[in-house]
């Protein structure tokens, strides 16, 4: 039998690996040709760490923990397996749980050291319990909303900033209280729930196309709240994993609310999904130009260069294989065919690459905005599917427009526009896009996943 | 093993620029990817779920156990969903280049 003191420095071994490991896992991310080693050295430090902390000789019984593990994998493996388009609410979910554990710690460590528990302590854990439970409802919410359980207009009314950050600053203040007087325990459960309220009025007032940001904003959440409990545990391993987790999350936001020109502080209090009274009805009659599958097939077959824009549109038509199948079609007779993608394509950040690459599109054909907007004046065609604000010029010159000062993929510059779209009905923020008005614009009015399936019969010349 | 605070509080932030440092590197073709796996690694927080609910506690023993148990069920879930997800996603990204037969 090893010696404990021996033990020990062997589980503070595995956790310096571990810890190693899990940031070349992150660098290795950087690029599709090494990320799946990432992954692979993600679970060697995992499995070191668990075996490790089993190790552990205050362990005293280990029914409990095994029972726990077998049934997490058991609800790990299907939550593994889930659709590509389900990717998003499954992220939120797992936001929720991992929030989830590290509030349940968070409050029994209290319970343990009450009353003796210093000021800093008191402190860090005070934030763990709060930025947990927040986390834990508000991803809830997110994850019905995105799941379509839960409405997914935003709910507003008068006074409710006021109101939310008012629950914040009272659950902040009795946790002052807290750090003062740790004897007071009876306080305890308001620092859990009124958090845990607070993250279901959080997400309330948020809509579908915010999701992004407020997904990113809850993976940061959950980061800062297991570093925080790191602080508690005195675990190094556990405050550098919640720190990359933050730090991620927090990148992550930063880049959407770029990416939909909102200030950081205006996502960071939760008042996105505000603006939604755009100046919608006004002149309705103007005149566009549409086209049958077979004309646009015409003038794409003519094209030398085609730059595709997907939106989240294309993937609730499930249109991505027959997308696919165009750039195939296209491919064949020598036309150059890329991807623009929009960072808040989709429902979380990322999201609109991985529907591509599940439909066999190369990577190296999906080209971020900025890459692909030098491309645009040279583009014969830009063929846009499910996607309207993140093409709408208005956002570039128009400064009254709701959107102005987002970026944009500057479609509007290709020689041929053309829009798949089932109605002129306005997008998500409900904003006219005047790019359909356009000379140059074609409208394919249509079910995406038909329409682009017309198309590629006509291009395949009539058979299949 | 007490560790003092102004080490945590250095770990923090060296861990929190290099997380800055290479998250950025992260191409945003794998923004998704990303997120499933630094929640997954997130998930390590199972180890002190596990201490808790197994170490010897001379009063809320109780407690300890239901709400640990819980807490391991909640992270290892992430973990092992998180890895096979990310995985997934991953083995699907092909570079275009010389066709595969």
């Amino acid at each position: 039998m090893i010696s404990t003191a021996a033990t020990e420095h062997i589980i503070e071994i595995t956790y310096l690996i571990a810890t190693a490991l899990f940031i070349l896992s992150l660098k290795w991310l950087s690029s599709p040709a090494t990320a799946r080693r990432g992954v692979f050295a993600g679970e060697i430090g995992m499995l070191l760490a668990v075996v490790g902390t089993l190790l552990h000789h205050g362990i005293v019984e280990y029914k409990w923990i095994f029972i726990a593990l077998v049934l997490g994998a058991i609800i790990g493996v299907p939550l593994g397996e889930v659709a590509m388009t389900a990717v998003p609410q499954r992220t939120a979910l797992s936001h929720a749980f991992g929030a989830l554990c590290v509030t349940l710690v968070g409050t029994a460590e209290f319970y343990l050291r009450a009353p003796d528990v210093p000021p800093f302590m008191m402190g860090v854990l005070s934030m763990e319990v709060i930025l947990g439970s927040l986390t834990f409802t508000g991803s809830l919410m997110a994850a019905g909303k995105l799941q379509e359980v839960l409405p997914q207009r935003p709910i507003t009314y008068k006074g409710q900033n006021f109101v939310n950050l008012g629950l914040l600053g009272v659950a902040v203040v009795i946790a002052g209280v807290l750090v003062a007087h740790p004897e007071k325990t009876q306080l305890f459960p308001l620092i859990v729930g009124i958090p845990l309220v607070f993250g279901v009025m959080m997400i309330i007032p948020i809509g579908g196309a915010d999701m992004p940001t407020v997904i990113s904003l809850l993976n940061s959440y959950a980061g800062l709240s297991a570093a925080a409990m790191g602080f508690v545990l005195d675990s190094k391993l556990l405050i550098i994993a919640g720190a990359l987790d933050g730090a991620s999350g927090f990148i992550l936001s930063v880049n959407m609310s770029k990416a939909m020109n909102r200030s950081f502080s205006n996502v960071l209090f939760g008042a996105f999904g505000q603006e939604q009274v755009a100046a919608a009805g006004g002149k309705e009659a103007r005149a566009v130009r549409s086209a049958t599958p077979d004309e646009a097939a015409g003038i794409l077959a003519a094209a030398n260069k085609v730059v595709i824009v997907p939106g989240y549109g294309m993937a609730v038509a499930q249109a991505q294989h027959k997308v696919r199948e165009l750039y195939d079609a296209l491919t064949k007779r020598g036309i150059d065919v890329k991807f623009g993608i929009h960072p808040v394509a989709g429902r979380m950040p990322g999201h609109m690459n991985v529907l591509l690459a599940e439909a066999d599109i190369p990577y190296d054909k999906l080209l971020e905005m900025d890459e692909i907007n030098g491309d645009f004046p040279q583009t014969d065609v830009a063929l846009i599917i499910g996607a309207n604000d993140v093409t709408n010029p208005a956002a570039r010159t128009d400064h009254s427009s709701p959107i102005f000062g987002m970026p944009i993929l500057d479609v509007d510059k290709a020689r041929t526009v053309m829009v798949i779209k089932r109605s002129m009905a306005a997008g998500f923020a409900g904003i006219e896009n005047p790019l359909y008005y356009l000379d140059r614009t074609l409208m394919l009015f249509g079910d995406a996943k038909n329409f682009v399936g017309g198309i590629v019969r006509e291009l395949g010349g009539g058979h299949e | 093993m007490k560790l003092d605070l102004l080490t945590s509080l250095y770990v923090f932030m060296l861990a929190a620029f290099i997380g800055f440092e290479v998250i950025r590197r992260v191409s945003p073709l794998l923004h998704t990817p990303l997120m499933s796996l630094t929640n997954a690694l997130d998930a390590i927080a199972v180890v002190g779920a596990i201490i808790l609910a197994g170490e010897f506690h001379s009063h809320g023993a109780l407690l300890a156990k239901i709400l640990g148990t819980i807490a391991i069920v909640a992270a290892t879930s992430n973990i092992v969903g998180g890895f096979i997800i990310t995985d997934r996603m991953l083995r699907m990204f092909k570079a275009s280049g010389p066709k595969k037969p």
